[in-house]
């Protein structure tokens, strides 16, 4: 390798950049926004869960039942004169779930059957309804140990699990969404910049006069990675300085670790993009491809929303593929638990793989030619 | 009118013949959203299964088994690995191996059977904080059913009620339920937009433009024949996955078709006039890619796809007003799951049909600017 | 010592049905220090040939060796040595001139103390000197073909191959060019191996080799080349301005291969070295005379036999005298892009059936011109009236009055020929059955029928030359715009197209045509020559060469008089400013 070819060919590249303003928006303006929207918009903490009361006999044990769940910070409830209006509110989305305490209720506490708390959710979002089901269970228990502890009697639960949340004592969810995020934006910035720039190439014909000259094509291929690694790593610092400054994420792991794992995956992310764009010609069917292979997959299948465990084995076996997994894993560590070796490690190791795989075939199929 | 319609007729049919013939936009319109829509279908899940855990028991109670064994026969846990001290409990977290790790302490079965209460520490990996809210949820519910049947045995009093859980629309709480129609609206979305959003760009690239402006056809003819097939590719395939997610999915049709239709006919409205919008600023394909990208990112994450627009601050929340997809969702939710009709719809319909009909005109007023 | 040597070279594309040879069986050296001329019809295997030379295509057999270097293995090596201009040289268009030229010494290694001096005497060679710190994107065409030239020869070459390096380029830049290139043979000792559609150019060369299909059909000395039709060329002088009609008749005649309006002339090229036998009423303009051959007739009769040409019946012969009326006028005509003033002050009318032509150096305004005739453009001042309209504010409608044929390809490339077509008569407005009837027509009167299945974009050129002129007339316009219709096709192709042009105008339809070729000048009734966005002269082709006329030219060709009038025009502006 010569450096003053690939030197000559990164500032054709650097001209080119500060040149056109879209991809200096590809790589600035596109995880600004992202991570504004993301980092604001998604939270998968359900905080204002409406609630629509009805009680048809109130009575001081349904009062302290309802007070126990004004307590709870996760819910707001509206009182509903009967069964059939609040049936009417779920249906029209003005509440999520119906808590109905039947006009027995106190009755039937105090004698010898089980009073019934009827509490029916929306189940159209499952994973709403799972938590508001939870959520209820939770207050539900705590206001039975303090009606045993008023009035005197000697209620134990027999178990109490006190839960510990490590590394994200407050379960926020933009703590962890943040450094998943942080992949996402990467993975967009390496794979659409590159894969559109080398189509660009080649519909231009700027590609034929560059590979009748003495360059080599690891040289070609240098001075495409290196300057937009060096700007995908710019974006990293922005979305990076964002995460920790603009939506407090702390930062437990060592700067060297996360930039240098980033390093690697921006890498893969640019072997995709060049892998990409030697196979599509054009812009507008590279382009195609990254979309369709980059961040859609990186927002299902990286683990980063939806739970890679919970997934059928061959979609589990497809994410390892999906080099966004890798880091999503890494950057929740290394943001929330620090350096943690065993993890960084596995994951570095994936991520090398593909890295090598990218690159790899890249050059592989990369050819001085035109057939 | 008769003139108009067979010319506006005629520039639909050659749109769809330009991105139906060339093999590798045919490919990139039809392959993508039919593998994204099986392997998302599949992939997108909140219910968990199997979250592995580790187990510190220091009690050899009978009670202490029972309550692990709860763990185990749950579909939701599986039991990993049982360690032998603390260390090793707090490692299997930190490496990952583990979602959760329980520590149960050595006087579990004692002090149930004396009536006092034993405390039993669950640690969750707060890295992935909503598995970790679901998993601490999952294990709660088993806790109590467990204290549940141990208060039964020992014939506890005051004041006795039970919490009886019922969920409307998706008894089982299955998510797929709640994502795969998702799934339809953001693949709608996604081909919907690129048809139109750079079939402007690409006959300006490609020099037909001029061609085209040359002949008489009007601007507004243009813009028609310009928007028809994105419809027609909308609807054709918008179709095709509301059937994969009814047969393939086993997703429960309960509502109306056509309450459902006119839903989709209000969001490609939408889609296609936003998509023209782009279409008629961008110079280059590059541009205009950017744009549907721009646009199409912040849709499919403030639609309430995967996180509820109730979470999502007030002002974030007034922004979502102005997403098409976001309608379009409790549409195809409302007619697949809640059994809905066109009468629950309305609501939903005239935004669609404002942000269409307003994205329209401005893309005419574009259009006509960009060609003088 | 062989430059080039290459024996029984074959190359093919595609597989199945899609296959295609390229290149047939090819055997052929080109001698150290010489000059060589690739010449044949579109689809030849020209570009395929220099690709393979280049050592960016692998051949499907034979062996390849260049410089001594065996191809494909040593392409590397090769390409220390070589220089290779694409046919569409792709500067990078975000870069300044010197920027581009940066890049290319780089990546040829030039140490950066000899560069100054390099970039000097290039910039110097191009006149590309004042526009250094210009992008690329922003030069004229002709200036951007010149950039790309001075890339390819930063570093001295030993061979350079050049593919069309003058497509699409005024007469003044492409003089510019082979300066340039005559002078790197002459002083560097560089082999150059080119490919053109110009024969002029061809004729220059010490050798030439003539293509078909990708086989060799004649090589040789151009000047031996010609002698070998020796007597077969004649001239019938002092025929009327534009004699179509008579050169239609002749061109039916038996045994007459070519015939070419030159001048105040009408040049025959016959199948055997006899005289043509003029008809009795053709006797009024005298006997032919015979010249010398030219390279062009040992081109278009070696081609003759070989492709199957019909010819074109001219419609019957209309009383044109008397039909004055303007069909197209404007009148101070102004449009600014900016400050910059692209078209100042122009001013000229067209009559109906006249074939009209739009000359002018790459950036003298021409296509800007055409581009507001068409509506395409508003004016910035001035009237404009085509067909009675100005079609910018005219309803749509009235656009159905004409016919437009764009510079570059610009069909839908995914589309079959049929496809196409349907498409365009409709948006014309045409109906059944008149649609049917026009798509008939199409593929019958302009042989397209063949091709009707195949897809635009795959199309060889002559053919989507052919089909852009069809979706042009589906709705028989009675005003045609051609802008450089002709640009980088063969010969052959050229004159069927013209002949279809003339048979136009004959039956009544005004023809508004922009060219870079100047004998294509001498096909038209009337000349309009623009230059720095101004009207420098018009008149008829012998009006125009009647003011090139000096001392030193006293019967200037049309080339002569497009350089001698516009340098003159651009010297005096440059005094003035």
């Amino acid at each position: 390798m010569k450096t003053m070819r690939l030197t000559g060919l990164m500032r054709k590249e650097v001209y080119e950049i500060v040149r056109d303003p879209s991809s200096i928006a590809i790589a600035f303006v596109l995880p600004l926004v992202l991570l504004l929207i993301f980092g604001y918009g998604v939270s998968l903490d359900a905080r204002r869960i409406l609630m629509a009361e009805v009680v048809d006999h109130p009575t001081q044990l349904t009062a302290s039942f309802l007070a126990e769940l004004q307590r709870s910070p996760w819910f707001r409830p509206t009182i509903y004169p009967d069964q059939a209006s609040a049936e009417q509110a779920l249906m029209a989305g003005r509440a999520n779930a119906i808590l109905w305490l039947r006009s027995d209720f106190t009755r039937q506490a105090y004698s010898a059957g089980s009073a019934p708390i009827h509490l029916t959710v929306n189940g159209v979002d499952a994973n709403q309804a799972r938590l508001i089901e939870n959520y209820v269970n939770v207050s539900w228990l705590l206001w039975l140990q303090q009606e045993a502890t008023g009035q005197g009697a000697h209620l134990e639960t027999p178990v109490a699990a006190d839960a510990r949340v490590w590394f994200n004592p407050a379960l926020r969810s933009r703590d962890y969404l943040v450094p998943g995020l942080i992949a996402i934006v990467m993975t967009l910035i390496g794979a659409l910049l590159t894969a559109l720039v080398v189509a660009r190439e080649w519909e231009r014909g700027t590609m034929e006069g560059i590979m009748v000259t003495p360059v080599a094509k690891t040289e070609i291929l240098s001075g495409k990675l290196i300057p937009y690694f060096a700007m995908g790593m710019g974006g990293m610092i922005l979305s990076t300085a964002m995460a920790v400054f603009l939506f407090g994420v702390p930062l437990h792991g060592s700067l060297l670790v996360l930039f240098g794992t980033a390093a690697l995956f921006l890498l893969t992310a640019l072997g995709m993009g060049l892998v990409i764009s030697v196979l599509a010609r054009s812009q507008f069917v590279a382009a195609m491809i990254a979309i369709v292979t980059t961040f859609l997959p990186a927002f299902i299948l990286s683990g980063f929303i939806f739970d890679i465990r919970s997934m059928p084995q061959p979609i589990q076996l497809l994410t390892h593929i999906v080099a966004a997994r890798y880091f999503v894993t890494i950057l929740q560590s290394a943001f929330l638990a620090g350096d943690v070796w065993p993890v960084l490690l596995r994951n570095v190791f994936g991520m090398g793989v593909l890295c090598a795989l990218f690159l790899g075939i890249a050059l592989l199929r990369f050819r001085k030619r035109l057939d | 009118m008769r003139p108009i319609l067979h010319r506006i007729l005629a520039l639909t049919v050659k749109e769809l013949l330009a991105l139906l013939r060339d093999a590798a936009s045919r490919a990139v319109l039809i392959g993508p959203p039919i593998i994204q829509m099986l392997v998302f279908g599949y992939a997108a899940t909140f219910d968990l299964k199997h979250v592995p855990f580790a187990v510190y028991n220091q009690d050899r109670g009978r009670l202490s088994r029972d309550f692990i064994a709860r763990f185990e026969g749950s579909p939701s846990f599986s039991l990993l690995r049982v360690v032998h001290n603390q260390n090793e409990l707090g490692q299997a977290i930190d490496d990952k191996s583990v979602l959760m790790a329980m520590d149960i302490g050595p006087t579990f079965t004692s002090d149930i059977e004396r009536g006092r209460t034993t405390h039993v520490q669950l640690i969750l990996d707060g890295r992935d904080s909503n598995t970790a809210a679901l998993a601490m949820g999952y294990a709660q519910s088993i806790v109590t059913t467990f204290n549940q049947t141990q208060i039964s045995i020992q014939g506890g009093t005051l004041p006795s009620t039970v919490l009886l859980d019922r969920a409307w629309f998706n008894p089982n709480l299955d998510s797929r339920w709640f994502i795969v129609p998702g799934i339809c609206g953001i693949l709608t979305l996604l081909v919907s937009m690129l048809t139109t959003g750079l079939s402007v760009a690409r006959e300006r690239e490609m020099g037909t433009f001029d061609q085209l402006l040359v002949t008489p056809l009007h601007p507004t003819e243009i813009l028609l024949g310009k928007s028809l097939p994105g419809f027609i590719v909308g609807f054709a395939e918008g179709s095709f996955i509301i059937l994969v997610s009814v047969f393939w999915f086993h997703v429960p049709f309960t509502g109306s078709v056509l309450g459902l239709y006119l839903g989709l006919f209000c969001f490609l409205l939408a889609t296609v006039g936003i998509g023209l919008m782009m279409s008629s600023l961008a110079v280059t394909q590059q541009q205009g890619l950017l744009g549907v990208f721009l646009f199409m990112v912040p849709a499919i994450v403030l639609s309430g796809f995967a996180t509820p627009i109730a979470n999502m601050p007030q002002i974030v929340q007034y922004i979502t007003l102005l997403d098409p997809l976001r309608y379009f969702l409790i549409v195809l939710r409302g007619s697949f799951l809640e059994g809905a009709g066109v009468s629950l719809f309305w609501p939903q319909y005239w935004p669609l049909a404002v942000i269409g009909v307003v994205s329209m005109i401005v893309a005419g007023r574009l259009f006509r600017r960009r060609l003088s | 010592m062989d430059a080039v040597a290459v024996g029984n070279l074959s190359k093919s594309f595609g597989k199945g049905t899609a296959h295609r040879d390229a290149l047939k069986n090819i055997s052929l050296e080109i001698p150290a220090g010489s000059m060589t001329a690739l010449i044949g019809p579109d689809g030849a295997g020209k570009t395929t040939l220099l690709r393979l030379l280049a050592g960016i295509l692998t051949p499907s057999a034979g062996a390849i060796r260049v410089l001594d270097h065996p191809l494909p293995k040593e392409a590397l090596a090769l390409q220390r040595q070589i220089g290779y201009m694409p046919q569409r040289f792709g500067l990078y268009e975000d870069l300044t001139v010197e920027e581009n030229l940066s890049l290319f010494a780089d990546l040829h290694s030039i140490p950066h103390e000899k560069r100054e001096h390099r970039f000097a005497g290039l910039l110097t060679m191009t006149a590309l000197g004042p526009f250094r710190k210009r992008l690329a994107g922003q030069l004229s065409g002709g200036m951007k073909q010149k950039l790309g030239l001075a890339c390819t020869l930063i570093h001295p070459p030993e061979l350079l191959l050049l593919d069309e390096a003058s497509v699409g380029v005024d007469p003044i830049s492409r003089r510019e060019l082979w300066s340039i290139i005559q002078q790197q043979v002459a002083g560097q000792k560089v082999t150059v191996l080119l490919s053109t559609a110009y024969m002029d150019e061809a004729e220059r060369c010490d050798h030439v080799i003539l293509l078909h299909e990708g086989e060799i059909l004649a090589q040789g000395n151009p000047a031996q080349l010609a002698a070998s039709f020796e007597g077969r060329a004649f001239v019938l002088e002092n025929v009327p301005t534009a004699p179509r009609n008579l050169q239609a008749q002749i061109a039916q005649l038996p045994g007459v291969v070519d015939t070419v309006i030159q001048g105040d002339g009408l040049r025959i090229v016959m199948q055997q070295a006899e005289p043509p036998a003029l008809p009795q009423k053709l006797t009024l303009y005298g006997t032919p005379k015979p010249v010398p051959a030219r390279l062009e007739d040992a081109f278009v009769s070696l081609l003759f036999s070989r492709t199957t040409r019909h010819p074109i019946p001219l419609p019957p012969q209309r009383d044109i005298a008397g039909d004055d009326t303007a069909v197209v006028a404007v009148k101070d005509l102004f449009r600014y892009f900016g400050a910059f003033a692209a078209v100042k002050n122009v001013s000229f009318s067209v009559r109906k059936g006249e074939i009209f032509g739009l000359l002018g150096a790459n950036g003298a305004g021409k296509s800007t011109t055409f581009r507001m005739l068409c509506g395409l453009l508003p004016s910035s001042s001035g009237t404009l009236r085509v067909a009675g309209v100005d079609l910018r504010t005219a309803p749509a409608a009235a656009r159905a009055r004409i016919g437009y044929v764009s510079q570059k390809f610009s069909l839908y490339g995914a589309l079959s020929v049929q496809q196409n077509l349907s498409f365009f008569s409709a948006a014309y407005g045409l109906e059944n059955p008149r649609k049917q009837d026009r798509m008939a027509w199409a593929l019958e009167e302009l042989e397209l029928k063949d091709y009707a299945k195949m897809n635009a974009g795959e199309l060889p050129l002559g053919y989507k030359q052919r089909l852009a002129l069809a979706c042009a007339l589906m709705h028989e316009p009675s005003i045609l715009f051609l802008d450089e219709p002709t640009s980088g096709v063969d010969p052959l192709a050229r004159r069927e197209f013209w002949a279809r042009v003339n048979a136009l105008a004959e039956s009544g339809v005004t023809c508004l045509v922009t060219t870079h070729f100047m004998e294509e000048a001498e096909y038209c009734d009337h000349l309009l020559l623009m230059s720095l966005g101004e009207v420098l002269a018009q008149g008829t082709p012998s009006e125009i060469k009647a003011k090139a006329r000096s001392k030193a030219h006293p019967t200037p060709s049309m080339e002569d008089a497009f350089i001698s009038l516009i340098e003159e025009h651009e010297q005096a502006s440059r005094r003035a400013s």
